[in-house]
């Protein structure tokens, strides 16, 4: 399959010169695909803004919602990419805390996915608002005991926190860009480098900011997504005022995460031909976490689902019904297929945990995660606990499109990073080559009887 | 609950066993709060505003019929969830106990409307429209609300402070006549009654600890200050 099971004694290293050409080469050429792909996501984002224009002079009316479904797609895709932001944080944080080797080219990919994507997040409440021109009334008058309160508190903080932790590693790529790229470029370069040297001093700190950060960002991203679910929670709505909605939405967070992470590097694989960065392994390994949160995800579905089947409650059991056999149905099992049965079928044997495989699962991960976050926001709004007021929901092409263009704008600012910067840590990957095998030889001989090799 | 200030807690009775469904108590709302009309397409998407709407519920077949009405609005409860979800504050409960709304910091996020389990709240999903015939029935005491915020029923509050400026001007105390909500007032079978809940001797209070009185939704702990007189049969 592609891995080679022989000892590596660094000799067999290609030389430097040739390694970096593939990581530097996004950021100094750019083909005529690049071009043709950003100008058609550039036409949705078009497309996008003008449907949001179209909102902002009409007013939400030209949206499906209504009384009592006052939340729709706006606010499923707020807590989708709220949710899809835990790529990176997680996955980068905890592998480096884990100190495991095979992170190293997949850290700031991920990275980059959570910062931009907590944009879109909130970018997704601003365009659900009535009167965005008073945002600010949120800062002016906040009142504290709100969740979407908490929520901008707890955003802000992950946004502040993930940003330091893409850019902090990202000094010393961009010192090395520094000393390779000239023009307007080489000067941003010059001014983000801060003045890095690689001096030992300088990695040190470094390397103790990068750890404090790592630490720093778990709480921090396990707060977000848990106050994104009391959003709901807090309510005294039929199948929304359920104590397992934070740590449920903590783990559909890094479930969607990882299927983002995946999806991304399949693409960046190809795109950028990084085949020799991004092997297998590392697909098969995010392949495996991947089935770990799937299965989680069932556990906690299947609790939520049984507990209040088996106590039905008749406002309860109105919601619950709509999903399982009413009118969103088509919605739950196909996030049920997409989330559980498609990845699990996929993921589960060694042989189909291929890159290929893997990318089925992931993108079958993202769409059914998004279903899932629908199926919560959607009908227990229609099916209130006066059945009189019982509602329908049927989005409209405004909601569709903005949809489209937060997605393609995404992408687009995706791509403008692999641009600017290396999509793959290129320090940290020869720190691996150089410093990361024989610490983790040594790091081994010490669980295993017997004097270490090198003693140090 | 009685407050020992004095303060007045401004309560409502609605004797289902004299409503008729005759729904004056709508239109009264709607002309005296400025709100705006709807096209029947909107009705049909579920945007019309009635800050007081007449809910019907049919019961049992054919030939054992009945149609139950229950005039529902905001229930101005003494522990609102929707004051608590607000981000601005802009919904808050005031010192008598009404459950106010302030337009110009609400931001329209909705989650008041969608923390409340009676629906009680409504959303100005475009600007609002009149016919220019009805232009002129404005209330000047009311605020026209732009697109993009959330109102509901205030017991119509501009009167309460319209009564006590009158009063005093007459050099007088308020009495409860003075203070009467525009559907309460216009009710044909006097079905609504409205008074402070904390002023033992008003009809009100009594009516409140009536056999036949219930609220809504009950056991969710809202409190709510819109009681209810079950039908007699």
């Amino acid at each position: 399959m592609g891995d080679e099971t022989h000892v590596y004694t660094g000799a067999e290293r290609t030389s430097p010169a040739a390694e970096d050409a593939t990581l530097f080469a996004p950021v100094q050429q750019t083909g005529p695909l690049f071009f043709r792909v950003a100008l058609a996501l550039m036409a949705v984002v078009a497309w996008a803004a003008f449907a949001y224009g179209w909102q902002l002079w009409h007013g939400l009316g030209v949206t499906g919602l209504n009384r009592p479904v006052y939340w729709g797609i706006y606010i499923t895709n707020f807590v989708f990419f709220i949710g899809v932001s835990h790529a990176g944080t997680l996955i980068s944080a905890i592998l480096r805390i884990c100190q495991a080797e095979w992170r190293r080219a997949i850290t700031r990919m991920a990275e980059v996915i959570t910062v931009l994507v907590l944009f879109f997040g909130v970018g997704n409440v601003l365009i659900d608002m009535g009167r965005p021109d008073r945002m600010l009334n949120v800062i002016r008058h906040p009142h504290f005991r709100s969740p979407l309160l908490w929520d901008a508190c707890s955003i802000t903080a992950y946004l502040t926190a993930s940003t330091i932790y893409l850019y902090l590693p990202l000094i010393p790529d961009i010192a090395l860009l520094r000393d390779r790229v000239g023009g307007w470029r080489g000067r941003l370069y010059v001014w983000l480098a801060l003045g890095w040297t690689g001096s030992e001093a300088q990695q040190r700190r470094l390397k103790r900011a990068i750890g404090v950060m790592a630490v720093l960002v778990i709480p921090i991203a396990v707060s977000v997504h848990t106050v994104v679910s009391w959003v709901f929670a807090m309510t005294v709505q039929p199948m929304w005022h359920s104590t397992i909605f934070g740590p449920y939405f903590v783990v559909g967070a890094i479930f969607s995460g990882i299927g983002a992470i995946i999806t991304a590097m399949a693409i960046i694989r190809r795109v950028y031909r990084l085949e020799d960065y991004l092997k297998p392994v590392h697909f098969n390994n995010l392949g495996i976490l991947l089935l770990v949160m799937a299965l989680l995800w069932f556990y906690f579905t299947f609790a939520e689902y049984l507990t209040t089947w088996y106590g039905r409650e008749p406002v309860e059991m109105g919601v619950f019904w709509a999903k399982v056999a009413g009118p969103y149905a088509p919605f739950f099992w196909a996030m049920f297929l997409f989330c559980f049965v498609i990845p699990f079928g996929v993921l589960c044997r060694r042989r189909t945990r291929t890159v290929a495989g893997t990318v089925v699962a992931s993108v079958s991960v993202n769409v059914g995660m998004w279903l899932e976050r629908f199926t919560i926001v959607v009908p227990t709004l229609v099916n209130p606990r006066l059945a009189a007021v019982r509602g329908v929901y049927t989005p409209t092409w405004v909601e569709w499109s903005i949809m489209a263009g937060c997605f393609a704008a995404f992408i687009l600012l995706y791509m403008g990073f692999t641009k600017l910067f290396p999509i793959v840590s290129i320090w940290e990957v020869r720190e691996g080559q150089e410093e990361g095998i024989p610490e983790t030889l040594e790091r081994i001989q010490t669980y295993l009887p017997g004097k270490a090799v090198n003693a140090e | 609950m009685h407050r020992k200030d004095g303060a007045p807690r401004w309560g409502m009775v609605i004797d289902l066993d004299r409503c008729t469904g005759c729904q004056a108590c709508v239109v009264a709302c709607k002309q005296e709060n400025n709100v705006p009309f709807s096209t029947p397409e909107e009705a049909e998407m579920g945007r019309m505003i009635a800050w007081v709407q007449v809910l019907p519920t049919v019961e049992g077949e054919y030939p054992d019929v009945k149609m139950r009405f229950m005039p529902l609005l905001c229930q101005q409860c003494d522990h609102p969830p929707c004051t608590n979800v607000c981000p601005t504050g802009a919904t808050y409960k005031n010192a008598e106990g009404i459950v106010a709304q302030v337009y110009p910091r609400c931001i329209g996020c909705r989650y008041c409307a969608n923390a409340c389990p009676y629906s009680a709240k409504f959303f100005n999903w475009s600007e609002p429209q009149w016919p220019e015939s009805m232009r002129a029935s404005f209330n000047p005491d009311v605020s026209v609300r732009p697109k993009g915020v959330v109102e509901k029923c205030t017991f119509c509050h501009h009167r309460l402070i319209r009564a006590r400026e009158q009063a005093r001007a007459e050099g007088r105390e308020m009495v409860p006549a003075d203070y009467q909500p525009a559907c309460v007032q216009v009710c044909p079978a006097e079905a609504m009654t409205f008074g402070d809940l904390n002023d033992p001797h008003s009809e009100v209070a009594a009516l409140a600890k009536d056999s036949r009185a219930f609220r809504l939704l009950e056991d969710l702990g809202t409190e709510p200050k819109v009681i209810y007189l079950r039908e007699g049969v």
